[in-house]
């Protein structure tokens, strides 16, 4: 829908993702803050497939996102030296969590959806806390390093070049996003759509609500966890902050913050936060605050983020 | 064996009571106004610190009486400001802006009381352990487990007794009726989310005594009370009582037989609850929205 309205800024926005590592350093930022951009741009893209298009609001992202990256640490730290395999990993066990638990919360909607989908997540926040002697507990999964991919007969050495796996976060992110948007606007995009607009109207026309929202929950979490194996292949790390609910919370806030009707909107909405975000708690000790503060302005002043005010000054005007 | 099980049985009651008062708090704000207080947690936090400030002065007694009114008032404050605006608009914006002010006050905590534990002074008469013949347990935590019950039957009077009380619970049923009958809907709302934050800012005093002064005690506390009101029944004030004491008695217990599960079972209760009765154990029918 709104993705090819039109091809300039999208042509621009991608010229600007491509050659990001080459001027990032040029206006104090690094590769690692670039990278960390892509990922959490992924994970917000993601939870926007479900709330800004499905309407469903899930506040507990952040488990499957963290299940991502304890399947990435620990296929790499115990059983295997392969990136990939470790990715694959991460993917299917973020994945398997969320149709489970999906098929538990689909019945519930709006605060009540919202309050369990919370909850949930901090199953795997006390699990990866408690479980000192496999997951690390409180101070984290280590002992692991991201290992060179092998792609038919290319060898792509991402564990000693920051660059390398800049471009491999975003190769993951463009294939995402491009999944994605067909998801979006295919037949089965189109019903959650109309589940969005009018959750009635769409069941007496005999659509299966409740399948729709739990595979539109699988969807999303799928990409989220995905995000999650980035990031940890990111950090070489991983702890259970991760999967805290506060991480959860700045997703949506970047899905918010950027405008959840559009597209690209949680990509801009990650790039401001994460951005904004490092420079603070670099420049401050209170940096909850400001943080805080973002959340409350986000949400009197900015309700519709940037591409949402963006786009009603050109449409006003 | 016994013992230990009836111990840890009552010490999970005690959890349960709190996690009870945290979320009756959370679950009037909901039913009313349909906001998810994310700052509930912080609330509890500030009652337990301006206990702690307003000790020298009043005494134990006097912080147990002043305290919650304080954050109460804050609460009112909030309430006024900030929580007003997003009255009737989708449940996502409530739960952001609620979620910043949870910030907000955890920060705010830390920067005018410090980011170390302080210990909070309870009266030595009941620092005493009643009996240590039985099983361990001091006279703070019987105390505790009564001014729980008493809030609760206090709540419960003022709900089902006093003009306010029944409003509150019309409105809950329907709010534009009880607006078009002539109540001022705005000043309810404010009053009934001053009502919650009174219970969190109680619970903090009361957890001080209990676990020291942290400025995240109160962030472990608002997990487990959304699971109360999940499991209790949603809509249903009973159901929150009944589900925050269930689950305490329950993580109680796993401390007995699977000490490492002694948080995550709660959830796995949750999961249980809404595999059978997705509407919560006591939940009103048709309230899953």
């Amino acid at each position: 829908m709104t993705r090819l309205q039109s091809l300039g800024p999208t042509a621009l926005l991608w010229l600007v993702l491509v050659t990001m590592p080459f001027w990032i350093n040029a206006i104090g930022g690094y590769t690692e803050l670039a990278s960390r951009v892509i990922v959490m741009a992924l994970a917000a893209t993601a939870l926007n497939f479900l709330l800004g298009y499905t309407g469903t609001l899930s506040f507990g992202h952040a488990a499957y996102f963290g299940l991502g990256a304890y399947g990435v640490g620990m296929t790499l730290k115990y059983l295997l030296p392969s990136t990939m395999l470790a990715m694959l990993v991460g993917v299917v066990v973020g994945t398997v969590a969320a149709a489970a638990i999906g098929a538990l919360i689909v019945r519930l909607r709006g605060v009540y959806f919202a309050m369990v989908t919370i909850a949930f997540g901090q199953v795997f926040y006390f699990i990866a806390f408690r479980w000192n002697n496999v997951t690390g507990g409180d101070d984290g999964l280590t002992g692991w390093q991201r290992q060179p991919i092998d792609l038919a007969g290319l060898r792509l050495d991402i564990q000693n070049h920051d660059t390398l796996f800049y471009y491999l976060a975003l190769a993951c992110f463009a294939a995402s996003a491009g999944a994605m948007a067909l998801l979006l606007n295919s037949p089965f995009g189109r019903t959650l759509q109309a589940i969005r607009e009018n959750e009635r109207r769409a069941r007496f026309l005999g659509i299966a609500v409740e399948r729709h929202l739990w595979l539109s929950f699988v969807i999303s979490c799928a990409f989220v966890s995905l995000a999650g194996t980035l990031y940890a292949l990111l950090n070489n790390f991983t702890d259970p902050r991760a999967l805290r609910w506060d991480l959860s919370g700045n997703f949506v806030i970047m899905a918010v913050l950027g405008g959840m009707r559009s597209f690209w909107g949680p990509l801009i909405g990650a790039a401001i936060f994460v951005v904004l975000q490092d420079y603070v708690s670099s420049h401050t000790e209170n940096w909850m605050s400001i943080v805080g503060l973002i959340f409350v302005l986000v949400v009197l002043f900015f309700p519709r983020g940037v591409l949402g005010l963006l786009r009603l000054g050109g449409r006003n005007s | 064996m016994l013992q230990l099980v009836l111990f840890n049985v009552f010490n999970g009651l005690i959890v349960g009571a709190f996690y009870a008062l945290m979320a009756l708090g959370l679950s009037l704000i909901v039913n009313l106004s349909g906001v998810i207080n994310f700052a509930h947690g912080g609330f509890l936090a500030l009652g337990a610190y301006i206990a702690y400030s307003l000790m020298p002065w009043v005494g134990f007694w006097g912080a147990l009486m002043v305290a919650p009114v304080l954050t109460a008032v804050v609460g009112l404050a909030v309430e006024r400001v900030l929580i007003r605006r997003v009255y009737g608009r989708d449940p996502l914006y409530s739960l952001l802006l609620t979620f910043g002010l949870a910030y907000i006050l955890e920060d705010a905590t830390r920067y005018i009381w410090g980011a170390q534990s302080l210990p909070y002074p309870i009266p030595g008469a009941l620092a005493q352990p009643l009996s240590t013949q039985f099983f361990f347990l001091t006279g703070y935590r019987l105390f505790m487990v009564a001014l729980v019950g008493l809030a609760v039957a206090g709540l419960f009077f003022v709900l089902g007794r006093t003009r306010l009380g029944i409003r509150i619970r019309a409105g809950t049923l329907d709010l534009e009726t009880v607006s078009a009958l002539g109540v001022n809907v705005r000043v309810l709302r404010n009053l009934n989310f001053g009502l919650g934050i009174y219970l969190a800012g109680l619970a903090g005093v009361l957890a001080a005594g209990m676990l020291g002064l942290q400025p995240t005690i109160g962030t472990s506390l608002i997990m487990p009370s959304f699971v109360a009101i999940v499991v209790g029944g949603l809509g249903s004030l009973p159901g929150t009582l009944f589900g925050g004491l269930l689950i305490g008695v329950a993580s109680g217990l796993a401390t007995v037989f699977v000490p490492s599960a002694s948080e995550a079972i709660i959830y796995v209760m949750m999961g249980l609850v809404l595999l059978v009765r997705p509407r919560g154990l006591l939940g009103e029918e048709g309230r899953l929205k």
